[in-house]
C-alpha cells in the first residue's frame, strides 16, 4: 500500500515537473493591487476592489486577451507595511502590474522599490507632488491627479464666490500639506490661520474649530479623506458653525460617507475630477452596473481604479500580449487610449491625467437618500504645476 | 490576501519619509492665540476660556473610561485592555438602538444596559480564569478578547462603522458668558459626566456596595474571610466599569464616527490617566483626566502660536501637533518619577 502511495507520489511530482514549464507558457497578467482593506478605511479599498473588479467584468475577465490574476494587498494606511507589501508583489509574485494607492505617505514609500524594478505601476489615488514631479517615472502612471489640483479648483471657486479670508484644515502628512499649497496657489484672498492636525490619530477637532471660529474667517477649507471627513464634517456642524462660517472642501464628502452624513453634507460644496452623474456612456455604465452589482454607489476612488483596468487593458492590447515589452506597453499608456468614465483625458510628461475639474455637491433625494451632483465646470483641461519639475519629455 | 507579515522589513520609515519631503507653507501663519483676541487680553482670556472647556470635556470623556479601569484595577488586580472593547460596544449597541427606537436618549439607555450585561458575561466567562495570575497573563488575555471585539464587530455590523446622529436641536453652539460661544452637546457631555461622577461618588463613599469596593481595594483577602460574596463582587463592578465605558462610547459616538477600533486610541490615553492619578483611585481618576484633558487641548491650541515666535511657519506648523501630543506621556513621565504611586495612590496595599 505505501509503495502504491510513493509511486503515485513519485508519478505525479514528475508529471507536475514535466507539465510546470509548460503551463507557465500560457500567459497570466498578474496584477498586485496595493490599497486598504482593514480598519475604519477598508470601506475606501473595497469600493477600489469592487470597481476593480466590475472593470475586469466589463472587460470580460481579459486583459489585452489575457487571463488575469489579481492579488490584493493590505496597507493597513501604514507606509512601512505598504512597502513592504509593494516589495513581496515585486519580488515573490513577480507581478506585471502594480495598481491601487490611497495614501500619499504610503504610495511615495513605495514608489522607490516600484520604480528601481521598472515595474508597470498605475496609482489610483495618492497624488503626491513628488509623484508628479522630481520622482515621476516612465514606468509610473497615474489615473487620479495630482494633489494640488483638487484644492486648487475649490480656491478657484472660493475667489468666485468673493470669499476674503480663510482658514485651512487638513491632516499632517504629505497629502494633507499638498492640499493647503494646492488651495493657496489659486485663492487669492488672505489665510487668516491654518492647522494640520496629527494624522490618522486625532480625530477630534474641538480645539481647532474653536481656533478657525476665533479667527473670524469668511470661510474653512477642510481636507480630510475617508472616516475623518465624516468626523470633521460632524463635528463642525455640531459647534453651531455651519449657519456661520461657509465650509468648503476636497476629498472630505464622497459617496461613501454622504449615506452616513446626511443632511450634515448637504450645501458643503467640494472639487472633484469625477462625479457619479457624469454625462458619458462609459460612466453610465459603470455607476449602474456598481449599483447592479454592489446595491451602493461607487466613489472617486472607485472610479479611477476602474479606469486603472481599461487602462492596462489597452496597453496589453498594445503590445499583443507580450508583457516583456514595457517600452510598448508604456508608450500605450501615454496615449490614454481607453474610454474613461470621467470623458477621455490626456497624459501630460509626468503621467499625469490633464483633466477636468467640476464643483459637487450633496442633494437630498425625493426618496429620502442622499447623492452628490456636479454643479458646474471650475476649470478645464487642467495640468498640475509639478509636471515642469519633471524630468520626462 | 496574505495576511502573514514576514519579508525584509522596511528600510524607509513612515516618519523619515514623511519629512523627507517637507514642502515649505508660503503663507504666515499668524500667531493665533494673540491674533484670535486682536491684541486684547480680555478677547484672550475668552479665547482661553473656549479653549479650557475643550480640554475639560476631554477630560470628562477620560475620567469615563479611567474610572471603570481603575476599579477593575484597584480591585480585581487585573490589568483590562479589552476596556476600549467595551466602549466601542457601547457606541454600537446606541447607534443600533437608537436607529430601532427613534430616541437618542433611550438608545443610549438601552446601550448602557446592554453593554454592563455583556461586560458582567464577559467577566464569567472569560475574565474569572485570569484572576490571581500574573499581570503578563491579563495582558495577553485581553488584548486576545481586543481582536475578539473587533471581529464580532465586523461580524454582527459590517466593517463600515454606524453614525450616531444627534437631534436637530443639538446642532448649534450656546452663549455661555458673553462672548464665549460652546458647542452644545459638548456642553451637554461636560455637565452629564459630572453628574455621573457625583454618582459614582455617592456609590463608592456612602453605600455597602461602595464600602466593600473600597474594602475590596485595599484589602482583597480580608473581604473574601469576612464572608463577603467576592464573586459576586467581581463581577458587578465589572459590569459597573462597563457601563461606565459604554457610556464614554455612547457620548463620544456622535462626535467621532462608531467604528471598529475607536477604543484602542483612547484607552492609551485612559491608562495614562489612571498612571498619573493613582492605580484603583477614582478621586485620582478625576483630577489626572482633567489635567491630561487640559494638557493635550491647551497644548495644541497654544503651543503653534508660541513655537510660531521662534521657529519658522513650516517648522511651528508640523513641530506643534508632535509637540502637544507627546505632553501628556512627559507628564506622566514626570509624575513616575516623583510619585511612582501616583497623584492620588489607593490605600496602601
Amino acid at each position: 500500500m505505501q509503495r502504491t502511495i510513493r509511486l503515485w507520489l513519485l508519478a505525479t511530482t514528475t508529471l507536475a515537473l514535466v507539465a510546470g514549464p509548460a503551463l507557465a507558457q500560457q500567459k497570466t497578467v498578474k496584477i498586485g493591487f496595493v490599497s486598504t482593506f482593514s480598519g475604519p478605511a477598508a470601506a475606501i479599498g473595497n469600493d477600489m476592489r469592487n470597481s476593480f473588479e466590475l472593470g475586469l467584468d466589463h472587460l470580460g475577465r481579459k486583459l489585452g486577451g489575457l487571463p488575469v490574476q489579481v492579488i490584493y494587498e493590505d496597507d493597513q494606511i501604514k507606509p512601512d507595511v505598504g512597502v513592504q507589501k509593494t516589495k513581496e508583489l515585486i519580488e515573490s509574485d513577480h507581478v506585471d502590474f502594480v495598481v491601487g494607492y490611497i495614501w500619499s505617505n504610503v504610495m511615495v514609500a513605495s514608489l522607490k522599490p516600484l520604480i528601481d524594478s521598472k515595474t508597470m505601476t498605475i496609482v489610483t489615488n495618492a497624488g503626491a507632488s513628488e509623484l508628479a514631479g522630481p520622482m515621476c517615472s516612465p514606468y509610473v502612471f497615474s489615473t487620479s491627479w495630482q494633489n494640488d489640483q483638487t484644492p486648487a479648483a475649490i480656491g478657484t471657486y472660493m475667489n468666485q464666490k468673493g470669499v476674503k479670508t480663510a482658514f485651512l484644515m487638513g491632516p499632517n502628512y504629505i497629502a494633507g500639506r499638498d492640499m493647503l499649497h494646492g488651495l493657496q496657489s489659486t485663492f487669492k484672498g488672505k489665510i487668516v490661520g491654518q492647522d494640520l492636525t496629527p494624522w490618522p490619530n486625532q480625530l477630534d477637532f474641538s480645539a481647532e474649530l474653536t481656533e478657525a471660529r476665533a479667527a473670524k474667517p469668511d470661510a474653512i477649507f477642510a481636507f480630510y479623506p475617508g472616516g475623518a471627513g465624516i468626523q470633521f464634517v460632524t463635528q463642525y456642524a455640531q459647534s453651531g458653525l455651519k449657519g456661520q462660517i461657509p465650509l468648503y472642501t476636497a476629498f472630505t464628502i464622497d459617496d461613501l460617507s454622504l449615506p452616513r452624513l446626511k443632511d450634515l453634507a448637504v450645501g458643503v460644496p467640494g472639487a472633484q475630477n469625477w462625479v457619479n452623474d457624469l454625462p458619458n456612456a462609459t460612466n453610465r455604465k459603470f455607476v449602474a452596473d456598481y449599483h447592479a452589482k454592489y446595491h451602493s454607489s461607487p466613489s472617486f476612488y472607485g472610479a479611477d481604479t476602474y479606469d486603472a483596468a481599461a487602462l492596462i487593458n489597452s496597453a496589453v492590447t498594445a503590445v499583443h500580449g507580450d508583457l516583456s515589452n514595457k517600452e510598448g506597453m508604456r508608450k500605450a499608456m501615454e496615449r490614454a487610449d481607453f474610454k474613461s468614465v470621467r470623458g477621455n483625458f490626456k497624459y501630460g510628461n509626468n503621467h499625469i491625467p490633464i483633466q477636468n475639474f467640476y464643483l459637487q455637491d450633496a442633494r437630498k433625494n425625493t426618496d429620502g437618500s442622499y447623492s452628490l451632483h456636479t454643479v458646474s465646470l471650475i476649470v478645464a483641461n487642467d495640468q498640475d504645476k509639478f509636471h515642469s519639475q519633471c524630468p520626462m519629455k | 490576501m496574505r495576511a502573514g507579515v514576514g519579508g525584509s522589513t522596511s528600510d524607509i520609515l513612515p516618519q523619515q519619509t514623511d519629512e523627507q519631503f517637507l514642502r515649505p507653507i508660503p503663507y504666515p501663519s499668524p500667531p493665533r492665540a494673540l491674533r484670535a483676541g486682536g491684541g486684547k487680553s480680555s478677547a484672550v482670556m475668552l479665547y482661553f476660556i473656549e479653549q479650557s472647556l475643550n480640554g475639560v470635556q476631554l477630560g470628562m470623556l477620560l475620567f469615563l473610561l479611567a474610572a471603570g479601569l481603575t476599579l477593575i484595577f484597584g480591585i480585581m488586580d487585573l490589568v483590562n485592555l479589552a476596556h476600549g472593547s467595551l466602549y466601542m460596544l457601547g457606541a454600537y449597541f446606541a447607534a443600533t438602538f437608537a436607529a430601532a427606537t427613534g430616541s437618542f436618549v433611550l438608545g443610549a439607555a438601552l446601550a448602557l444596559i446592554a453593554t454592563a450585561v455583556s461586560g458582567m458575561a464577559l467577566e464569567v466567562i472569560a475574565i474569572r480564569p485570569l484572576y490571581g495570575r500574573p499581570h503578563l497573563d491579563h495582558v495577553l488575555g485581553t488584548f486576545g478578547l481586543i481582536l475578539f471585539f473587533n471581529e464580532l464587530v465586523r461580524l454582527v455590523w459590517g466593517p463600515a462603522g454606524m453614525t450616531l446622529s444627534l437631534p436637530s436641536e443639538m446642532l448649534t453652539a450656546v452663549q455661555i458668558i458673553p462672548g464665549v460661544y460652546y458647542p452644545l452637546y459638548r456642553l451637554v457631555i461636560i455637565l452629564v459626566t459630572l453628574a455621573v461622577a457625583a454618582l459614582l461618588y455617592i456609590l463608592v463613599m456612602h453605600t455597602r456596595l461602595g464600602m466593600l469596593i473600597r474594602a475590596g481595594a485595599s484589602n482583597r483577602e480580608m473581604v473574601g474571610a469576612l464572608g463577603v460574596n467576592i464573586k459576586l463582587l467581581y463581577t458587578l463592578v465589572f459590569g459597573l466599569g462597563a457601563a461606565l465605558a459604554a457610556f464614554a462610547g455612547v457620548m463620544q459616538a456622535p462626535i467621532l464616527a462608531v467604528q471598529i477600533g475607536m477604543g484602542e486610541n483612547i484607552l492609551i490615553l485612559a491608562l495614562v490617566v489612571i498612571v498619573i492619578g493613582g492605580i484603583g483611585s477614582i478621586r485620582g481618576a478625576f483630577v489626572a483626566a482633567l489635567i491630561v484633558g487640559l494638557i493635550d487641548t491647551l497644548g495644541r491650541a497654544f503651543l503653534p502660536p508660541l513655537l510660531h515666535a521662534v521657529l519658522s511657519t513650516t517648522a511651528a506648523l508640523t513641530l506643534a501637533p508632535a509637540l502637544s501630543s507627546m505632553s501628556i506621556y512627559m507628564l506622566m513621565a514626570a509624575i513616575l518619577v516623583v510619585r511612582p504611586e501616583g497623584l492620588f495612590p489607593a490605600a496602601s496595599r
